[in-house]
Formats: C-alpha cells, structure tokens, sequence
C-alpha cells in the first residue's frame, strides 16, 4: 500500500496537517489499513525532500498552530502520473499464506487439512468483522463502502482458493496414497512466482 | 482447532433451539452413512447462526433434525424446550406449524395464492379466521419490505419479492425460529444481499435463524459460522470482540 501517494491525493483535495491527514486517511480508507502519526510523518518529511510537498505558512491569528502542508507543482505531476498508471500484481509483494500453502502440500508431518481448517476459520472470522464494519456504514460512505468491499471480496476469493487447495490436496492423496511429491523445480518457480 | 464463543446480545435468554448430541445414522453394517454424529448446537432468540460446508457433510440433515421433519438415532432435539422425540407424529406437526418457520432455495410459495394468502395460511391452517390471518400476513408483509405486494401472485414478483414473501410466510403469528437452506441460492449477489438483510433484521428483532449456505460472504451476516465436515461440526468462528477491531488491520 503506497502511503506516499495516498498522502499526495489527500493534498491535492486540500492542505492539511499531518494530524488531519491521518485521520482522513483512516476515515476514507473505512478505518481497514490504520497508519500511525510517525509512518505520516516520515512519509512527509521524504516528500518534502523530494520537492513534493510544502509547509503553508501558518495562520496569522494563531502562529503556535501546526503549519498545513500543501502540495508542490511537482507533487501534482507526481500524482497525475499516479492516476495514469494501472497498479501491478506483480510489485504486490509475496502473499505468505499461498508460499505457507504450497510448502505444507509437500513437507513431510504438516497436517494440511487442520492448517487450512484454521485458516479458513480465521478468514472467515475476518469477512464477518467486515461484513459488520459495511452495515454500520452510511451510504455517502463512498470510499470506506468500496475499500470494505474490496476486502470482502479478497476474503472470500481466498476461502474459494482455500476450497479447492483441500479438494487437490485430498485428491492427490487419494490417487498416490500418500502425500504429494515435491513439484519440480519448474513448477515450484511457478508458484513461488504467483506468490508475488 | 480454533474455536471462537461469540457473545451475541441475545444473551443468556432461553434458547429456542437445542441439539443435544444429535446423531442421524442411514442404513447399518456396512452400508451405514453417518450423516449427523453427536451435533450440539445452542440457538436462542435474537441470534442468527450459519452452517457451512462440502456437499453431503449433514447440513441439511442438521436443519432437518432442527425443524422436526426427521428425528435422530440418538441424541435429543428441542424447541421450545420441548423434546421432539416424546411428541406424537400430530403433536409434532402442531409444533412445527406454531414454532418453526422455512425459508428455501425455491420459495416454495403457493403459485395460486397472492402473497397475503401464502403469508396468512399456515395462520388459517391453525385456526385463525381469515380477517385476523390476514390483518397477522399484512403486517409482517410490510416488515420485510413488501406489503405492496400482498394481492400480487408469485408468478408477477422477481425471486428476490418472492423470497421476502416467503421469509415473511415463515415468521408470521408466533413463530420465531426461522430456518432457511440456502436462501440465496436462485438470486443474484445484489437480491442476496438485500435478503441477508431481511434476516439480519429479522433476528436483530429477536427471531432465532438458522440459515445453510455456501456462500461464505453470506454467512458472514450471521452471528457465527458453523462448520460441518462429514457429518460432524468441526469448527466454529464470528466477528471479534469489538476491542479487537480495527488494532490489527483487518485486510
């Protein structure tokens, strides 16, 4: 998740505090990915090195109040250049639950229908504190509503995904009478590859 | 195994549905299936609770066992606090028609009856004259969102109307267990969603449901999920506690 150009689109709506921009970003975001006051900060502080954004000088009435950033020419081509761009599955980063899958259908001693019985347990759990967070929402919660949603429908394509996992592994079983082979090296740089 | 005790706010009130180690067995020797084995479950009003799992794990049985349309081998059913297995067949249909209400993949709604009538009869069936189970079949219409619907037939409503009308046929008069084997099954995401909120509200008003489904997201509507594996429940989760929510990132 790239704090640095949710920041820099928060800037583009208005100048804010670094306070006010992490409650925004909470608010907008249906308070799913909380960030700390220091991971804004730190983000700010690397755009204002990068000519990013600004410091507004601070209101004359009241010169003790925090001084609101604002964004550079430079920030809004950065973030126009953002807008433009499709994000890549591939700098998504690994996913730890299918390279945790993958290895537990070959190691030899992991009980993989326990180990999936859990997971699917916790994803499960997972979709119903999402489910809940959706109903408590307001309709004019636009960007929360569609942030929940996108959750829940990554949560239930994993329980689909943690599905058939069972159903192959309890086949491959089935036909070998034991547990699957390692996979080839190949297919095993498959997979690793597809958990990116 | 994780299992999660989630503390609904029907709180500790009387259930309105117990299975006591309830076993459904088919057959012996050899050709014996196991459909249900030692199944426990606690429902009680307000509470809304989902069943999950592979084709042939006992989902429908266990609804069937709750609704008093099969008996188990062993173990013990109640409604009420009434044990289905000490109640004459008759009793057992009185029961059914009083307490329990179901909701089904299809409807099941009467195709020459409008929705007031399909609502009002299991009222009439019972006794009730046709002004009072009609004024009971309006009122409850209007609950779940469809009492312009009353004198329309089921071959002039969309599958979501007609599931509303059914959910409403199954928790007229006294009734307030309300089972339903996939109620979702024939609507498309949208209708299905707009059903699990009649539900929803439907046990935030104090009935009991008991709803089968595969739909994951579905299920997530209930208080707690259970999982059924072989005939067995094997697991069960819910939301977090509130004072969880939200430290730990939920995506």
């Amino acid at each position: 998740m790239s704090v640095k150009y949710a920041l820099l689109a928060l800037l583009s709506w208005r100048p804010s505090t670094t306070y006010q921009l992490r409650k925004d970003f909470d608010t907008w975001t249906g308070q799913t990915w909380p960030l700390n006051i220091g991971q804004v900060s730190t983000t700010l502080q690397r755009l204002e090195r990068d000519g990013l954004v600004v410091r507004e000088a601070g209101a004359v009435d009241d010169p003790a109040a925090p001084e609101p950033w604002r964004l550079t020419d430079q920030g809004r081509a950065e973030l126009a250049a953002w807008w433009r761009s499709p994000v890549s599955r591939a700098t998504r980063g690994r996913d730890e639950l299918v390279i945790k899958l993958a290895l537990a259908a070959v190691v030899p001693g992991v009980d993989v229908a326990a180990l999936i019985q859990r997971q699917r347990a916790a994803t499960q759990r997972t979709l119903h504190d999402l489910t809940r967070l959706r109903r408590g929402l307001d309709v004019t919660d636009l960007s929360a509503r569609l942030v929940l949603s996108n959750h829940i429908y990554a949560a239930e394509a994993e329980l689909r995904w943690l599905d058939e996992v069972e159903e192959t592994v309890t086949r491959a079983k089935l036909q070998t009478g034991k547990a699957p082979k390692p996979a080839s090296s190949t297919t095993a740089d498959n997979l690793v590859r597809s958990a990116r | 195994m994780s299992t999660h005790q989630h503390t609904s706010h029907a709180g500790q009130a009387a259930p309105i549905l117990q299975l006591r180690r309830a076993s459904r067995i088919h057959g012996d020797g050899p050709r014996q299936v196991r459909a249900l084995v030692d199944a426990d479950l606690v429902l009680r009003p307000g509470e809304f609770v989902a069943i999950m799992g592979p084709s042939g794990s006992g989902k429908s049985t266990l609804l069937h066992l709750a609704g008093g349309l099969d008996v188990p081998t062993s173990g013990q059913v109640l409604v009420d606090g009434i044990d289905l297995a000490g109640l004459t067949v008759t009793q057992r249909t009185l029961l059914r028609r009083r307490a329990i209400g179901y909701v089904f993949q299809d409807f099941n709604l009467l195709p020459a009856l409008t929705a007031a009538e399909n609502v009002a009869f299991p009222l009439e069936l019972d006794g009730w004259s046709v002004r009072r189970a009609r004024q009971a079949a309006l009122a409850v219409l209007a609950e779940t969102g469809v009492a312009e619907l009353a004198d329309r037939f089921p071959e002039d409503m969309s599958g979501g109307q007609a599931q509303r009308v059914a959910i409403a046929r199954a928790l007229v008069g006294p009734r307030r267990l309300l089972l339903a084997d996939e109620p979702t099954g024939a609507l498309d995401s949208v209708t299905g969603t707009e059903i699990l909120q009649v539900l929803r509200d439907r046990a935030d008003r104090g009935a009991a449901v008991l709803m089968v489904t595969h739909e994951a997201r579905f299920a997530a509507w209930a208080d707690r999920t259970i999982f059924l594996r072989d005939g067995r429940i094997i697991d069960e989760t819910g939301p977090s506690d509130p004072a969880e929510l939200l430290t730990g990132g939920a995506g």
